[in-house]
């Protein structure tokens, strides 16, 4: 069971902003896709390795060859804030 | 009086591990083409994928992981079978994609040593952007905006971890020169501390001496030389045994060095900082270095500073501390090297110590004694010259200092300044003449008085301007007397 501080303090960690409406909501879901994760451990898994990834490949590498970065202005062109060539923002800590 | 006691009476031992990022020397980003940045423009090394727009994917650089091995080789580590890349999730401005990409459970290496300090790990990791604080004040707190430059954002960064093996500020930084000095043998970054391609953090604690649990640790930042590293956690200890000496707790914390005034500043504590809720990577597959790849990383490695200095020692008899000098500043060594080839006669200790010594005061500050004009084989021939006697130590460093301003060869700079040693009968007559012009040392050397001699030897030192040997001529002196 995810309680209600379990979601405010995920919620804070990935910045949102949730109504006590989306806090119930989101309570129950997340509590219900960790009990369907739970059921796992009814199987016996002593012996089987975690699965971090679903594909068995390995060592995909790329060469060390450089691309063309892009220009500023269309690095920049989202950005709600510029200053001085690049992103402006909040100053953090603050 | 407690059994322990006083706290006052108590000796505390310092338990110190170092974390250290590595900017590797590729040519691009870690997971991205962009080149790498070198004080370019703001902003104008970047692409969709490290500034994290969303359905972009990253590929791991083949020679990022080709330098993690030769860095995880160099200091011994065990090589993991398969490691994985996971995402290290936290906000803030640095970091576009709302998390970095590093390794956790199981890094690249593990279990390494250099020197006396074990390595616990080795991993590979993005470096974060820069944030560029606005306003033409520049403080960390205070300033209302920020501006990003992600040039920086995405360089393969290798970070390595100690075990707390260190006991003194003084082995910290001396452990964080050999790290840097074999860093750099390996060409795999330029290891810079000022510019920031090397980055040293310390974990500093106390416990009571003997104890062998571990204290609160702090956290100590952005030290940005090794004698700052030295200093800072020096400041440290001392901060923290006050601290326990008054009866308080240490607190776990992040301290920030100010360079300018010596000062630690605990940093704003990030709430939730260390709930960063790891996860495998989903994008990436896992590392497993080959034979292939391995041993093409161990073929790249060179002679290591650690092995060079245990060389020295035992080949060419060197004491430790001018074998570790000349290991760890490469270019000294192989100075010192391309001498000794250049001339057999000359005595390798001796040559060692004019190469540490007077060579080294005669150039600028950290420069290359290959780039002087004192050619090693210029520098070998006056080394052995003075091992032969045909110039004394303090005309040999009058050559010197002719070779390092306008370079040429000792004998002859020697025989045109009339450096060398006076012959067999010059010195004979300049005795002779000496005798006759103290004639009352003579009369209260024969009456027993030897510290006397040293008046008639001071005379012909004078006369000879030091080109005799003082012992020759107190012998010759002593055997005319006696005669």
């Amino acid at each position: 069971m995810i309680d209600r501080d379990q979601v405010l303090h995920v919620a804070r960690l990935a910045r949102l902003r949730l109504t006590d409406e989306e806090v119930a909501r989101m309570s129950s879901e997340l509590s219900s896709i960790l009990d369907h994760i739970e059921k796992i451990e009814e199987l016996d898994l002593q012996d089987v390795p975690p699965t971090s990834h679903v594909v068995q490949v390995e060592n995909v590498l790329r060469e060390d060859d450089s691309r063309p970065s892009l220009p500023r202005e269309r690095a920049l062109e989202q950005a709600p804030d510029v200053a001085d060539g690049g992103f402006r923002v909040p100053s953090p800590g603050t | 009086m407690t059994p322990e006691g006083p706290a006052a009476e108590r000796r505390y031992e310092p338990v110190i591990g170092l974390e250290i990022h590595v900017q590797l020397r590729t040519r691009t980003k870690m997971f991205c083409g962009c080149a790498l940045s070198f004080g370019e423009e703001p902003n104008t090394r970047t692409c969709p994928i490290c500034l994290g727009h969303p359905g972009t994917l990253p590929a791991v650089n083949a020679e990022a992981v080709h330098f993690g091995l030769m860095i995880a080789l160099a200091l011994e580590c065990d090589l993991a079978e398969r490691s994985v890349f996971h995402r290290k999730n936290y906000f803030y401005p640095d970091l576009p994609k709302g998390y970095q990409i590093s390794q956790y459970d199981v890094p690249l290496a593990r279990n390494g040593v250099l020197g006396d300090v074990r390595i616990h790990r080795v991993h590979l990791e993005e470096d974060a952007a820069k944030l560029v604080h606005a306003g033409s004040s520049g403080r960390l707190h205070g300033a209302e905006a920020s501006v990003v430059d992600f040039n920086r954002g995405g360089t393969p960064l290798v970070e390595i971890v100690t075990e707390p093996d260190i006991r003194s500020a003084a082995e910290a930084a001396e452990w964080g020169r050999l790290l840097r000095a074999t860093l750099r043998a390996t060409g795999v970054s330029d290891v810079n501390m000022e510019e920031g391609s090397l980055r040293v953090d310390a974990n500093v604690s106390i416990r009571p001496a003997g104890e062998s649990t571990y204290g609160t640790k702090a956290e100590l930042k952005n030290m940005n030389s090794f004698r700052f590293l030295e200093r800072g956690i020096e400041a440290e200890l001392a901060r923290q045994e006050a601290i326990v000496r008054d009866g308080a707790e240490v607190e776990q914390e992040t301290l920030h060095f100010d360079p300018q005034t010596g000062a630690l500043t605990p940093l704003r504590s990030k709430e939730y900082a260390h709930d960063y809720r790891y996860f495998p990577e989903p994008d990436l597959v896992p590392v497993a270095p080959t034979e292939e790849m391995v041993s093409r990383a161990r073929g790249a490695l060179p002679e290591l500073p650690a092995a060079r200095a245990g060389r020295l020692e035992a080949d060419r008899g060197l004491p430790p501390e001018t074998a570790r000098l000349l290991a760890f500043r490469a270019e000294l060594g192989d100075y010192y090297e391309a001498a000794l080839a250049a001339d057999g006669d000359v005595d390798p200790r001796a040559l060692a110590s004019w190469v540490t010594n007077d060579l080294q005061a005669r150039l600028g500050d950290g420069e290359d004694p290959a780039r002087s004009s004192v050619e090693p084989a210029a520098l070998a021939r006056l080394v052995a010259m003075v091992g032969e006697r045909r110039i004394s130590q303090s005309a040999a460093k009058e050559v010197l200092d002719v070779l390092a301003a306008e370079g040429g060869d000792p004998e002859a700079i020697a025989s045109e300044r009339s450096l060398e040693m006076a012959g067999g009968d010059e010195i004979a007559q300049v005795v002779e003449r000496a005798l006759e012009q103290n004639a009352d040392a003579v009369e209260q050397v024969r009456a027993g008085n030897q510290k006397a001699i040293g008046a008639i030897v001071g005379a012909v030192m004078r006369e000879t301007k030091g080109r005799a040997d003082g012992g020759e001529v107190q012998r010759l002196i002593r055997e005319r007397i006696e005669a």
